[in-house]
Parts: structure tokens; sequence; C-alpha cells
């Protein structure tokens, strides 16, 4: 009786364990072999909704399958952190930030050569796109991505407010604090001017301030220049607009949604962000402002008008997948022109210059949006962050002067000691 | 089913691989019972422990595939000698858990005992106690962020209708701490409330009650008796609740993002760890700030279990 007792629960053990394992087996697709699926990840953004409802079109026309992941930016991040790491090749086709994770995904080898791939076909046309946001995505000469989104910073403001106070749309940056300052003394409880305070997240949109101002992050050797005479001012004057004119209780985790936000409770007259988010502020379902907001170029600074202008999104396949040509072929049709004109008519601004060129590209765009996206495509600079990469680590080192100018503290002498982290920092990614 | 082989007709010839295998079974039983639950420990538990080990004894940064040197305890000496996030964030680690966990068993018992004695509508409100209990720590942190928005949170905007001025909760470099300690207690508490129901629930009237023919008063009651008889029951609260409270991220993390906010005010060890590897991909470094986190956890535990022997002997 013993004997048959543990043999009949070794086995009913072993079942178990067995169809546990199956489970386990059943639920992820392993058969990557030029399958008919494309996988595709993709991050929430205007851009992915367009395709998704697309999609159909696509698996129509090519036979294939689409497997579509969609996930927030930071989940988006985590999961390729994990799933590219271990080598899987469960995720063909990757949406990815190239200035973000682009030199640390290629230095690892996580993405694959596409060079062949975008020059030949001519009817696709990789001669089309526009030059920086291609820098942006090759690495050592070799093609690994496909730029799909661009972003400039723009100013953002209260046409009604500027009308109330008798103001032009300011040029410059003493214009743009004077006015700022106007407004929030004669409206007590609207912000004169409002951005990203986040330690990391303000460094994008502060970018565009120290080059106008005459400074970058590092040099043409690649030595840090964040305690450079031109950064300590642009340090100072973004944190001094936010602090002086900025809302009552501002907090020092600003990124986008928050001072979006606030710009959009109608709680402040100007605000910096990239133009590829003004569907935000124009739409009357997330704004309150939206019939008064206007846009218009950043206002120059000491250099000059200087904004980023970068492919803050692209397209890339996974190294390890096995399904790559296949991949390629879902790259191909997503980012055709017709594809970055239509993406371009619902509000993503496109890396294609025959889109930008064609007068439906911009047919939808607020008029002083297109204007001002155009003249800063013509001096905008190709990076808004240092062009590093581990990225994160280096955006948290550049900002803390601009949380130390922002909370009243000494701004300078965070400059100059953020310059010492910065090198120590660049000197150890050269090892 | 095969009918049952008596000794008689085995008798006399060698025996098959059936029964090899059933007499091997039947000898080591006790450990082929076991062998799932041990597989399972083996595969979820001392591998990854072995391996986050192994991490933290080498240079692994970028990617994990990268080839890696062995650097031996180097990790370890740049971690404790890391002054600006890695005590810190001790610190905070222990603050948070410390404030939470006193604040938890303080209301916990008092909320257990006032439910402690039947009363009408008291399934009622047992379930309105627990509801915290049931939402996702993430989407706990996205709604007291969004209450407390220095600008267009309600929290502030109830401050200003009572004329008080509006405070800074999350954003301010001090109070950021506090307040994720209080949304820590918010959700906990109930489970708290829990544990010590159920551990009121089951003790024995007659002490309590002998006490009440001795003149003892409610306060000395609840100290001199009911307190003492509850002590285990409190320190499995405590332990359980503890070991939650060390290792809170989602929080955290919902509230402040990476590096628990511009001056890290609320970087705790978790926070400080999933920066390494998520968002500056220094493996071995994070692996290490792990492994002693983890014996940080070990320790307390330790401590708090001896104590609870203590207290049933």
């Amino acid at each position: 009786m013993k004997r048959r007792s543990v043999m009949k629960y070794a086995a009913v053990a072993a079942a178990l364990s067995m169809g546990l394992t199956a489970c386990g087996g059943g639920s992820g697709s392993s058969d990557a072999k030029e399958s008919g699926i494309v996988r595709v990840t993709l991050a929430n953004h205007v851009w992915t909704e367009g395709i998704k409802a697309a999609i159909p079109e696509f698996e129509k026309s090519s036979g294939l399958k689409v497997e579509l992941t969609q996930l927030g930016e930071d989940q988006l991040s985590d999961q390729y952190n994990v799933k590219l790491n271990a080598g899987s090749d469960e995720i063909d086709v990757m949406m990815y930030r190239p200035l973000q994770e682009g030199k640390a995904f290629a230095k690892n080898g996580y993405l694959a050569d596409l060079t062949s791939k975008v020059s030949s076909d001519s009817g696709w046309d990789w001669k089309d796109y526009q030059e920086g946001p291609v820098k942006a995505t090759t690495a050592d000469g070799k093609v690994v991505g496909v730029p799909i989104i661009t972003e400039r910073e723009v100013l953002y403001y209260r046409k009604d407010l500027l009308k109330a106070a008798g103001l032009e749309v300011p040029k410059t940056m003493e214009e743009l604090e004077a006015a700022a300052k106007a407004i929030k003394e004669a409206n007590a409880d609207t912000a004169g001017f409002v951005a990203r305070t986040g330690k990391s997240a303000a460094v994008t949109q502060f970018s565009s301030f120290l080059y106008s101002f005459g400074g970058d992050f590092t040099d043409s050797s690649g030595k840090s220049t964040v305690n450079s005479d031109a950064a300590k001012e642009a340090y100072a004057y973004y944190g001094g607009l936010i602090r002086n004119y900025g809302p009552a209780n501002v907090s020092t985790d600003m990124s986008w949604p928050e001072a979006m936000a606030i710009f959009t409770q109608g709680k402040a007259a100007f605000y910096t962000e990239a133009d590829s988010l003004y569907k935000n502020a124009t739409d009357p379902a997330k704004s309150k402002v939206a019939e008064t907001v206007g846009f218009a170029a950043l206002p120059a600074g000491p250099a000059g008008s200087k904004p980023y202008n970068i492919p803050s999104w692209g397209l890339a396949v996974n190294e390890a997948s096995g399904n790559q040509d296949n991949g390629w072929k879902f790259i191909q049709w997503a980012t055709s022109k017709e594809r970055t004109l239509a993406a371009q008519k619902a509000g993503v601004p496109g890396p294609r210059a025959s889109v930008w060129a064609d007068s439906a590209g911009t047919s939808t765009y607020p008029k002083d949006l297109a204007e001002a996206i155009a003249a800063s495509a013509k001096n905008g600079v190709g990076h808004d962050r240092p062009e590093v990469v581990t990225v994160g680590k280096a955006r948290e080192i550049v900002g803390e002067p601009i949380v130390a100018s922002i909370t009243g503290a000494d701004a300078s002498a965070a400059a100059d000691s953020a310059h010492v982290a910065f090198q120590k920092f660049l000197d150890s990614e050269k090892k | 089913m095969t009918p049952p082989r008596s000794a008689a007709r085995n008798a006399g010839r060698a025996p098959g691989a059936r029964e090899k295998f059933s007499d091997w079974a039947n000898r080591h039983r006790k450990w082929l019972f076991a062998a799932p639950a041990m597989a399972f420990v083996g595969v979820l538990i001392i591998f990854p422990l072995a391996w986050t080990l192994y991490l933290s004894l080498t240079d692994s940064q970028g990617s994990v595939r990268a080839a890696t040197e062995f650097i031996g305890l180097e990790n370890y000496l740049t971690v404790l000698s890391d002054v600006e996030r890695f005590w810190p964030a001790v610190g905070r680690t222990l603050t948070f858990t410390g404030i939470a966990l006193v604040c938890e068993v303080a209301l916990g018992m008092g909320i257990a005992l006032l439910l402690w004695r039947p009363f009408r509508g008291e399934k009622w409100v047992r379930v309105a106690i627990l509801l915290p209990l049931v939402a996702t720590p993430v989407a706990v942190g996205m709604m007291w962020r969004l209450i407390f928005d220095p600008n267009i949170g309600f929290a502030n905007q109830l401050l200003a209708a009572v004329g008080i001025p509006a405070q800074p909760w999350l954003s301010g470099q001090d109070t950021a701490l506090g307040t994720t300690i209080f949304m820590d207690v918010w959700q906990w508490t109930p489970m708290v409330v829990l544990i010590l129901l159920a551990g009121l629930t089951s003790l024995s009237e007659e002490p309590d009650e002998a006490a009440r023919m001795d003149g003892a008063n409610a306060f000395q009651r609840f100290f001199f008796i009911t307190l003492p008889l509850m002590m285990p029951t409190v320190i499995v609260a405590i332990l359980l609740r503890g070991i939650d409270a060390l290792k809170t991220f989602d929080i955290l993390y919902a509230t402040k993002g990476k590096g628990g906010g511009s001056f890290h005010e609320v970087e705790t060890l978790n926070v400080y760890a999933y920066g390494l590897s998520f968002d500056y991909n220094q493996y071995g470094l994070s692996s290490a700030v792990l492994i002693l986190f983890f014996m940080i956890i070990i320790g307390s535990m330790w401590l708090l279990t001896m104590r609870k022997k203590a207290v049933s002997k």
C-alpha cells in the first residue's frame, strides 16, 4: 500500500509540474524564425494611435500579422532593459528614443544594422530624411534606426493675457522675462512663466536656453562646459524665470504632464515645451485655454534663437530577432511617405523633408506653430541632452544647477560642482 | 487498474524496472515530495540571489551580457563609502519603515480595539476599513499625487477653504518623505487591523473578566492584560508589515519618479538600486546595494524573531 501511494503521488506531482511548464511555454511564442507574426513594441504616443488604427491595412497588404505591445515611456525603457539585456527574441520592431537610449543600445549590440535595407528601396527614399534625425539614428557609420517623430522647442503663450497687458509676443529672452513679470504682477493667481522643473526632466527643455545663451553641455573635444559663463547665465535665467514668475507653489518634480497641466488650466502665460505636444494645449477636451493659445519660435538669447531640433523617437529592429526581414517590412510601411504625411496631419511632426515641403503636411497645424517650426528647423541644434551612453546619469548631473537655480540656491556654485562631476562622468565613459 | 501483486507471485523472480523505481522512490520519499518545493526555491530564490551576489563582485554595466571583470569587493567599498546617495538612502529606508510601523501598529491597535466587540453595522465598517488595502500601490501613489499637487491639488484647496496657506506636501524637500509615510500608513493600517483583530478575537476572555472583577479600569486592563497577551501577534504584525515597508517601492516611484525626486528626498535603498540598474545600467554596483539591503532586512527580521521567541516564552 505504502509503495503504491508514493507512486501515485509522484505521478500527480509530475503531471502537475509538467502542466505548469506547458502553461509557461504556451504563453510566450518563442518560435521566431521568420514567422508570419511581427511583434512590435510601441510607446504611448499620438504617433502610435495613428499607426494602430492603420495596422489592418498593413496586415492585408503584407499577409503578416502584427502583435502590438504598447507601454508608457518609462515602462517601455524598463522592458527593453530587461528583454534586450537577456537577448530575448520576443521583440521584432521597437520604438526607441535615439538620443536617450540610442548610443547605449548600439554599443550593446541590441539594434540590427539596417544600412543595406534603407538604401535598397528608392521609392521609400532614405535620402528624403532630414540630416539631424538621420545622424541621431546612425551609430558608427551604420544605420540602426529610422526616425519617426521630430521635435523642436517652441514658446506656447496666452494670446488673451498678452492682449490684456498690451504686450507683443516676446522675440528675445529679455522681452520674455519682462512680459512674464508684467503678467504675473497684473494677475494674482496666474504665473508669468512655467516649464519643466524636475532635475532630469528639465534638461531637454533647458538645452535650448543653454544654446541660445551661447553654451552647450560639452565642447567639440568632448570636455564638459556646463560651468562656462554662457551656461551659468542660462542656468540663472531659466531658474530665475520659474522662481520669480513661476507658479506660486512650484515643485521641483515637474515633467511635461505637470507643467502642461498648469498651462492648460489657464494658470500660466508662457510655457516653453516641445512642439510635438501642441495638441494637448489646443484640444478643447484637454485644455481650458484651447481657443487662446498662440505659438512662437523660442525667443532669442545673446547667441540668437537656438532651439533643439531632434528626432525624439525612432523605430529599430531587435538584433536578436529571427524575424528581421518582416520587421523591416513593418518599418518600411510605417515610415512610408504616405504614412508620415498622415501622421503629420494628425499632429506628429515628422522627419521627412518632402512632407514638410508639401503644403498638405502643415495644413492641419495652427499657422503660427507651422511658422515657429519652420524657423526652429533652420537654426536648430541636433541634440537636447548630453550625447553620451548613460544619458540618465548625465541628465541628473547637468540638471542639478537647474534645480539649484529654481530654488534660489547658488546656481553658479552648483554649475561649478556639476562641471567637476560631469567631467568625471565623461572620463569614466571613455574608459 | 492492475490487480495488486502479491509477494507470493513475485517470489523467485528478479524485480522489474517498475518495482526498482518504486523501491527507490519509497526509500527516498521524503526527498521526492520535497523536490518540487526545493526546485521552486532554487529557481526563484536561490538562483537570483546567487546571480546578484556574483554580479556584485563584477564590474558589470551597460549590458549584463557584456564582458565583465571580477573585481572582488570593490563595488562594496564604493557603495559603503558613498555618503551622497547610499547612506542617506539607508537613513531614509529606516526612517520610512520605523515611522510607518509605529503609526500603523498604534493606529491598527486602536481600530482593532474599537472593532473588537460586536456592534451594529460592524460588517460595513470592516469593509470600509479594508478598502485601501485592495487598491494597487501604484494607483494609490498616483491618486495621492493628484490630491497633493501643490497648485491644483485637492489638499491645498481644502486648506485654503479653512484659511491655511498652501503646503508643499510631496514637492517640499523636507515634507516629501513625511507625505509618502502618510500614504503608506493610509494604505497598510487596515492590514495591521486585520492581524490584530484576529489576535484579539482569539484571546481568552477570562483574564480580562478577572481583572474587571478586581476593579481594574480599562486602561489598566489594556496595558497589563490585553497588550502582554497580544505581544506575539503584535510582533507578527510588525514582522510582516516591516518587511513590506522596508522594500516599499511603488508608492515612492509613482509619486516622485526616478531618483526619488530632484533632491533624492524620498530615495530609499530600493529606489536607489532601481535607478542604478534601470537608469544608469550599473548592474555591479546596483547588485552590491541589493545584497547589502538584503543583509539589512535579514538582520532586522532576525532581531524581531528573537524578540518574538522571548515574548512567547
